[in-house]
């Protein structure tokens, strides 16, 4: 069987810039997957490729087995967070929930989604009138109301309050439980450390790491995640020298033009 | 195509900005009935007005709008839905809340002062088409414009100079070529002229129909006289729909090919 996400040979460049560079990526796994990597590293070109947003220059992206070049259907799999929580500024919140609704022809959780975030009080006003906040917690509701196999959510917790985020984690494990791929792209470690169960970590345009959780601390001597990554954007190898090279790729960190331990010490 | 254009629909019809435009014509319109009751003298009035503002509210209105949705686009474009259904309903929903807000500013004083009881009614009727297509034509092209330039500044200013050329340059520069070349037979130049400006296309359309020579100039003349008056207006529409049918055929292409 298919995996649910497959990229193969992915290929994206704007000008002279290669974004992404024979890329690879099967993801199939229930649970949470973080990717994460440095500013420029392909991440929302991978993900807007995903979409269909971005048109790649070669290569294939399969989602539920299809291939997605030219269709646009294979998006009723897909339940998308966006970055930027920004809506028609004279609509009223309940409208633009009716409208997503109305977009896709399958049932909506949304009165459940709505309540779950208490946004009740809301429906009625424009959405002009929110505040960040709010406007974040609109946007989780239209991104989560359909359960879709794959989730892809954009810096989720951005704007959010303490009370909010500990509802987005209880929501993502219910999600999760149900045995969803969720992709998640944040700057904020200490929520991949508690949410994530696995680890895309990509590199001027390539998968550089791909590992569970677990499996990465063992290799990498049982570090926090924040530790990890730095160590993986500054190109230091894990702690044991006798220590296999992350699949294979430290060549790959060495060579990298990207902020290497040795240009750190220049 | 009819959801993402009914959802836009009811986000700018509520905006300040197309409130503000309705009122202006509505307020114009009274104001020019207030200083003369010939329906007429006031169409003619209202005509240069319209031949100015409506391109030129249309292009600002419309790339403005395609830049603030931009998150709004990007969310539609992670539903399942063509590209060209999202950039054909936004668009539609842009012009179309700009003809509806011509059309109520200046028909409803027009109506008041008794336009259904009076012979030059298809005049006017005309004038509202008129206004509708051009505001359809420069949507379009401020569609366009967005769509090739993610730089919001750079944008901006080539929809500025897109109005500037075609409601003032244009005429100066074919002014210019027609007193330069003044020896030579330029009807045939003159025609071509006009139809690649849909403002100057408009403004003989209309006088065509008024049927005032005396405004008509010379490349309305040349017109004229080449075309006649019915044969005229029929091509100069069917020109003016081809202004609108291209651009929004360049939008499906290039919104079909571009990335976001």
């Amino acid at each position: 069987m298919n995996p649910r996400l497959q990229i193969t040979e992915l290929h994206k460049s704007f000008g002279k810039l290669k974004v992404l560079d024979r890329f690879d990526l099967d993801l199939d796994q229930p649970g949470i997957t973080a990717i994460l990597g440095p500013n420029g590293s392909g991440k929302t070109t991978l993900i807007k490729s995903i979409l269909g947003m971005v048109l790649p220059d070669q290569g294939e992206i399969r989602v539920m087995g299809e291939d997605i070049k030219g269709k646009h259907f294979y998006r009723e799999h897909i339940d998308y967070l966006p970055q930027i929580a920004r809506f028609p500024e004279n609509l009223h919140v309940h409208e633009v929930i009716e409208m997503v609704k109305n977009l896709r022809k399958k049932p909506a959780q949304d009165a459940e989604m709505i309540s779950f975030f208490e946004l009740e009080d809301q429906l009625e006003k424009k959405l002009g009138q929110l505040s960040g906040g709010t406007r974040q917690k609109i946007n989780l509701v239209l991104a989560c109301m359909f359960d879709s196999p794959i989730m892809i959510l954009d810096e989720p917790t951005a704007g959010l309050d303490p009370v909010a985020v500990l509802k987005l984690k209880q929501l993502l494990n219910r999600e999760k439980a149900k045995g969803k791929l969720i992709l998640i792209t944040t700057h904020i470690m200490s929520f991949v450390e508690e949410m994530s169960d696995r680890l895309v970590f990509l590199l001027n345009g390539k998968v550089l790491v791909n590992e569970t959780l677990p499996d990465l601390k063992s290799t990498y001597g049982e570090k926090s995640v924040e530790q990890i990554i730095a160590d993986l954007m500054q190109g230091i190898p894990p702690d044991t020298n006798d220590q296999p090279s992350i699949n294979g790729h430290k060549k790959d960190i060495d060579q990298n033009s990207y902020t290497t331990s040795e240009s750190l010490k220049k | 195509m009819r959801k993402v254009c009914r959802y836009s629909f009811y986000d700018i019809i509520r905006s300040k900005w197309l409130v503000s435009y309705t009122a202006f014509f509505f307020i114009l319109s009274v104001a020019l009935f207030w200083l003369t009751p010939d329906f007429s003298k006031v169409m003619v009035s209202i005509m240069n007005i319209i031949l100015v503002l409506v391109p030129l509210v249309a292009t600002m209105f419309g790339i403005m709008y395609f830049y603030n949705a931009r998150e709004f686009t990007e969310l539609l474009l992670s539903q399942p839905l063509r590209r060209r259904d999202i950039f054909l309903g936004q668009y539609l929903a842009v012009a179309g809340s700009l003809s509806c807000a011509f059309l109520f500013g200046v028909g409803i004083p027009f109506v008041f002062f008794g336009i259904f009881k009076s012979p030059v009614i298809f005049d006017f009727a005309s004038i509202l088409l008129i206004g509708i297509m051009l505001s359809f034509i420069f949507s379009a092209i401020s569609f366009l414009i967005a769509l090739r330039n993610e730089n919001k500044i750079k944008g901006f200013g080539i929809a500025i100079f897109v109005w500037l050329f075609f409601a003032i340059i244009y005429d100066g520069l074919f002014i210019l070529l027609l007193s330069f070349f003044s020896d030579y037979p330029l009807e045939n130049v003159a025609l071509a002229g006009i139809i690649g400006n849909p403002i100057d296309l408009s403004r003989i359309l209309i006088l065509l129909k008024l049927d005032i020579s005396v405004l008509l100039g010379y490349t309305g003349a040349v017109f004229h006289k080449a075309l006649g008056a019915s044969a005229g207006i029929l091509i100069a529409f069917s020109i003016l729909l081809a202004w609108i049918v291209v651009p929004v055929w360049r939008i499906v292409k290039v919104s079909s090919t571009r990335d976001y």
